[in-house]
């Protein structure tokens, strides 16, 4: 089974975010990076398929020059090859023009699973690789808690809301977007970052990836980011943790009127 | 004319679809635009007749035996032949699971803008701009969707008040599609664990998340929510790890509750959370984290040390119960 892993550099969740000057996206120096938590799923997924059925995994990772990190480490817990998409091109590309470059890497390569996280922590956007499934053609589920793969036949458990659960079955090649928390993530070994130091890592460019700039262009603009308007006012309450206890009881017995 | 996708299991509205009703009704306010709405299935007569109760210019029924189950390349096929025929300008949703699952095919298999999860609007202009958080609702970002119409929103569950919906008499009328090669083949949808709990009913409830930091340290606020004679529930991390049972969990993939009281232990408030107990009446949160989202829709907010505060809670809460 040959599968493509989709992991995106996000900053790390506890960065404290800074307005860039056009005002319309946070400013990247001075932060640190982590790989999307769900894709880190989405990896491990692959990792254990490839060990149950054989194949490859492919750790395909859209980004500028930092990106290479999360496909160093992604080669380190196990995958056998990287993709890095890279170009000035594609800086500011909204899901479906990150989709279309996706799946143009994705079609050349060719696959039989093609993994995504659900979304991503920065734009959580949720529809890159369904866009993907789309522009490709192949069939595809989302928010997947298992994969179970079969003669060129996948079933898959998705989630569904008010904890409902329900088993899909349809034909590879497919997408599927990976629900954070449903398998234990393994962790880079000294032996495994020593192997991945072999292990290519093949450069796209704009050219290689081939599409127009009219396939590429956005569909939605972001006007402006600011930190959000407060929708309550909170009181917060300070003191010892014995002062904190008796206030906030007091408050929530006389001015909430919980008890 | 702006068009609403209303969902539903088995014939049954998904309550949801009515904060998208609502959102388009205050969207055509501003733009006097004409609303329709649309629901796709087999068997949906009664419940577009219920749509048809709110104040809408038309419900589109869909029926087709391939549409009896919700399927990605189903509802899309079958959404996109009736756009072709509605020729809308604006598509809104609910963010539901299943929006999120056919929605952006949906939009991509039109080459149009699909703006996912928005929390509010406004119409500048004539032109409608939307606010969607970015970095887990650390950031707010206001969003215009560009090209061709339609367009295509979804809004977060919770954004609307889909009991606000005004009552008018719809007319209800049929559309046809042809549906082939549908490829996902659904199975009944099921639940793992049997609800042992039914938190929805809880008056108070005290919930804990990942600032617990270990399985052993979940005692203490349980001790709490004893105290304080409180359900206790969590996030997702800690029932993923298993140190509860997934029915104790609260979140858009878990319960959705609106409690008399929410305390919020360690539980720094990411989207999926907050969307499934925002509607409480009193919210409480304790984080050591100043800047962590759930203190945006506290109503009282304690900066500091779990391991403290919550043993001093539950001795003054003993107190109170004596």
């Amino acid at each position: 089974m040959k599968i493509i892993v989709c992991l995106k550099q996000v900053p790390k969740n506890d960065s404290i975010l800074r307005i860039n000057e056009q005002g319309n996206w946070i400013q990247d120096r001075d932060l640190t990076y982590e790989i999307n938590e769900s894709d880190q799923y989405g990896l491990e997924a692959a990792l254990q398929l490839k060990e149950k059925h054989g194949g490859e995994v492919i750790a395909l990772s859209l980004g500028p020059a930092r990106a290479q990190s999360v496909i160093k480490e992604a080669l380190a817990r196990g995958a056998d090859r990287g993709l890095h998409i890279e170009d000035a091109a594609f800086d500011s590309l909204d899901a479906f023009g990150a989709a279309s470059v996706i799946a143009a890497a994705a079609k050349a390569e060719g696959f039989d699973l093609l993994l995504t996280g659900l979304q991503s922590d920065d734009h959580g956007y949720a529809q890159t690789g369904v866009i993907a499934a789309e522009l490709l053609g192949t069939p595809h589920a989302t928010i997947v808690m298992d994969v179970q793969s079969e003669d060129g036949k996948l079933k898959v458990k998705r989630e569904l809301e008010s904890g409902y659960f329900q088993w899909v079955s349809f034909p590879a090649p497919a997408v599927l977007t990976i629900q954070s928390g449903i398998n234990t993530l393994r962790y880079a070994t000294l032996k495994g970052i020593m192997a991945a130091k072999k292990k290519e890592i093949k450069k796209l460019d704009a050219a290689a990836i081939g599409l127009s700039a009219d396939e590429l262009a956005p569909k939605t603009q972001i006007r402006k980011i600011y930190v959000p308007q407060k929708s309550k006012q909170t009181q917060f309450i300070e003191g010892s943790a014995s002062e904190i206890a008796a206030k906030l009881m007091d408050k929530l017995k006389n001015e909430a009127r919980v008890f | 004319m702006i068009l609403v996708f209303i969902e539903h299991v088995d014939g049954k509205v998904n309550k949801a679809s009515y904060e998208a009703v609502r959102a388009a009704q205050l969207i055509s306010g501003a733009t006097g635009q004409a609303i329709s709405a649309v629901i796709f299935g087999s068997g949906v007569g009664a419940a577009a007749g219920e749509i048809a109760a709110k104040k809408l210019g038309a419900v589109y029924t869909v029926e087709n035996d391939a549409l009896k189950s919700y399927t990605a390349d189903g509802y899309s096929a079958a959404f996109k032949q009736v756009i072709e025929q509605l020729q809308p300008e604006l598509v809104l949703m609910t963010h539901t699971y299943e929006v999120r699952d056919f929605a952006p095919k949906l939009a991509a298999s039109l080459r149009r803008a699909l703006v996912g999860d928005c929390i509010a609007h406004k119409v500048e202009g004539g032109e409608l701009v939307l606010t969607r958080q970015v970095f887990q609702g650390k950031m707010a970002a206001d969003v215009v969707p560009v090209g061709d119409k339609p367009h295509f929103v979804s809004f977060q569950i919770g954004s609307f008040r889909g009991d606000e919906c005004e009552a008018g008499q719809a007319e209800v009328k049929a559309l046809t599609v042809n549906l082939a090669g549908i490829r996902q083949q659904p199975e009944e949808r099921f639940k793992e664990a049997k609800a042992a709990v039914d938190l929805t009913a809880a008056p108070l409830i005290v919930s804990v998340g990942r600032g617990i930091k270990e399985q052993k340290n979940i005692e203490i606020v349980k001790k709490l929510a004893d105290a304080m004679g409180a359900e206790l529930s969590a996030s997702r991390p800690i029932c993923d790890n298993e140190w509860l049972p997934m029915d104790r969990q609260i979140g858009s993939s878990g319960q959705t509750v609106a409690p008399k009281m929410y305390l919020a232990v360690g539980i720094s408030g990411a989207i999926q959370h907050l969307v499934g107990m925002k509607g409480a009446r009193t919210i409480v949160a304790i984080n050591k984290d100043k800047e962590a989202p759930i203190f945006e829709i506290a109503d009282y907010g304690i900066v500091g040390d779990l391991f403290e505060i919550v043993p001093a809670l539950t001795a003054e809460a003993e107190k109170l119960k004596q």
